[in-house]
């Protein structure tokens, strides 16, 4: 079931525990690794509409485990070209696959100066050590 | 996390890679491997559970059947030794100070196993109404408490099957144990209550035998599926017994605390009552949720077994009934929901069928 701990190093993170995978003046978008693990097994994506507009740093949408619920924070502002419908139907697919089929949602970047704010893997797992 | 008490389990839980949480003052493992395949080894399997943290107090002498009979709720008269009720320990204004089960050992010697929340309020609220000939003795430290549940529970530890309810003082693998039929998760299984010195060791003993170990979380999920309201959420010293569906731990016969106006809430009806729900649309309840047809929400989770969102909470009497449909406010999303029957599942357990006059079942 869950995945093994990994923060791939071709994704910017955002500190709020969020990833991004960009390409193109898009990104997909999702949680890390940390994230899931903290929660525990996924069991509701509440997911932003297609079309609304994220702006960073805001929540944009809602993941529940069994014991919580979890604002998603978006870590770029944009506007939801497409979010992950199997995840809607399968949430535990986060835990299994938290950077590959359990994507939450896909932007078109409306500032895509905003990138050079997120970490990349090396200051995202600096900033796991000292959270502990 | 620091401040918190640790049952005599703590290291076993560390050693089995626990993830634990602060509860009632305590430290206690939340999930091992996960809730799901924890909750679905006790509905299908065998689990187990540290709840070391509930409180024990000993109530002995000639007259500790007087002091409980004033106090708790249900008959006490009912016990004789190697039985054990579900009671209420009431306020004057019928509200639920805690509820409890209560053991006869034997004639003039009981014991009460409480909330760990409430474990200083009831030994205090019973002292306090202790008379010459009762001795309320709060003997928490001595004890550790497992929990073994689910349909196969019995078989793996060898114990011959047993009405619910009923206790013998016995041996698990030479360790001796007041073993219990009861629980909190709506499956067949026991409660073990064992020497602090030797819980380690029975711990060991109940894992050897295959039960899987559970956390706090499957606890929840376990004991919302089958209806059981936690004090504190469900139930509390403002909520009475009668609309919270506990009437039939309140022998409204007898004299006891509260209990006048318990029988005038049972005679004209209660204005609202507890029910559980099964969420139709996708969305996980949680407690303090507005009911918007009126109530609240007072437990809620997402059922394993089920694979949607459940919960209990009190809604006005008119609607208080299976097959209603409701809705949850969800964050400001009205989410549809239908109240069902209590429990939300079937158990896979069935008795023997010898011994079915017997009235084994889930405790």
């Amino acid at each position: 079931m869950a995945a093994p701990e990994s923060y791939p190093d071709d994704l910017r993170y955002h500190p709020e525990h969020d990833w991004a995978r960009i390409e193109d003046g898009e990104a997909t978008i999702g949680i890390t690794w940390y994230a899931q693990d903290s929660l525990g097994e996924i069991v509701h994506y509440e997911p932003p509409q297609v079309g609304a507009l994220l702006r960073k740093d805001a929540p944009y949408g809602e993941v529940e485990s069994v014991k919580a619920v979890s604002d998603l924070i978006a870590p770029l502002s944009g506007e939801v070209l497409e979010v992950n419908s199997e995840v809607i139907e399968e949430p535990e697919i986060v835990n299994e696959d938290p950077y590959g089929r359990g994507w939450l949602a896909r932007i078109r970047l409306s500032d895509p100066a905003e990138v050079a704010s997120l970490l990349d893997a090396e200051g995202y797992r600096a900033l796991l050590s000292e959270l502990g | 996390m620091q401040g918190l008490r640790r049952t005599p389990l703590y290291g076993r839980h560390l050693a089995l890679g626990a993830r634990t949480v602060e509860f009632a003052g305590w430290e206690m493992p939340v999930w091992y491997q996960g809730v799901v395949a924890e909750h679905l080894a006790v509905r299908r399997e065998c689990g187990v559970f540290d709840v070391s943290h509930m409180g024990e107090l000993e109530v002995e002498g000639p007259r500790a059947r007087e002091l409980l009979q004033r106090a708790l709720s249900n008959d006490i008269d009912r016990l004789r030794p190697g039985r054990a009720q579900y009671t209420l320990l009431t306020n004057e204004r019928g509200g639920i100070v805690d509820d409890l089960i209560a053991y006869q050992i034997s004639p003039g010697r009981y014991l009460l196993v409480v909330n760990a929340a409430n474990r200083s309020t009831a030994f205090a609220w019973l002292k306090e109404r202790e008379a010459p000939g009762s001795d309320v003795r709060d003997v928490s430290a001595e004890y550790g408490m497992i929990a073994v549940q689910g349909p196969r529970s019995l078989e793996r530890l060898e114990l011959p099957p047993a009405p619910s309810f009923t206790f013998v003082e016995g041996t698990i693998d030479g360790i001796a144990c007041l073993v219990s039929r009861t629980g909190y998760t709506g499956e067949v299984g026991v409660e073990l209550l064992v020497s602090a010195d030797e819980a380690s060791a029975l711990w060991d003993r109940v894992l050897d035998r295959g039960a899987t170990p559970c956390g706090l979380a499957a606890r929840d999920t376990l004991r919302i599926e089958a209806c059981y309201p936690l004090h504190g959420q469900d139930i509390g010293p403002d909520t009475d017994a009668i609309s919270a569906g506990l009437g039939f731990a309140c022998a409204l016969d007898k004299e006891f605390t509260g209990v006048a106006e318990l029988r005038r809430i049972a005679a004209q009806g209660p204005r609202r009552q507890l029910v559980p729900f099964v969420m139709d649309e996708k969305a996980v309840p949680r407690p303090g949720m507005s009911i918007v047809e009126g109530g609240t929400v007072t437990s809620g989770t997402h059922s394993p077994l089920l694979e949607r969102g459940i919960g209990l909470g009190y809604v006005p009497s008119p609607i208080a009934r299976p097959g209603e449909k409701i809705t949850i406010d969800v964050r400001g999303r009205p989410r549809a929901a239908t109240i069902v029957d209590k429990p939300m599942y079937k158990p896979m357990y069935k008795p023997t069928p010898e011994r079915k006059e017997g009235g084994v079942g889930s405790a």
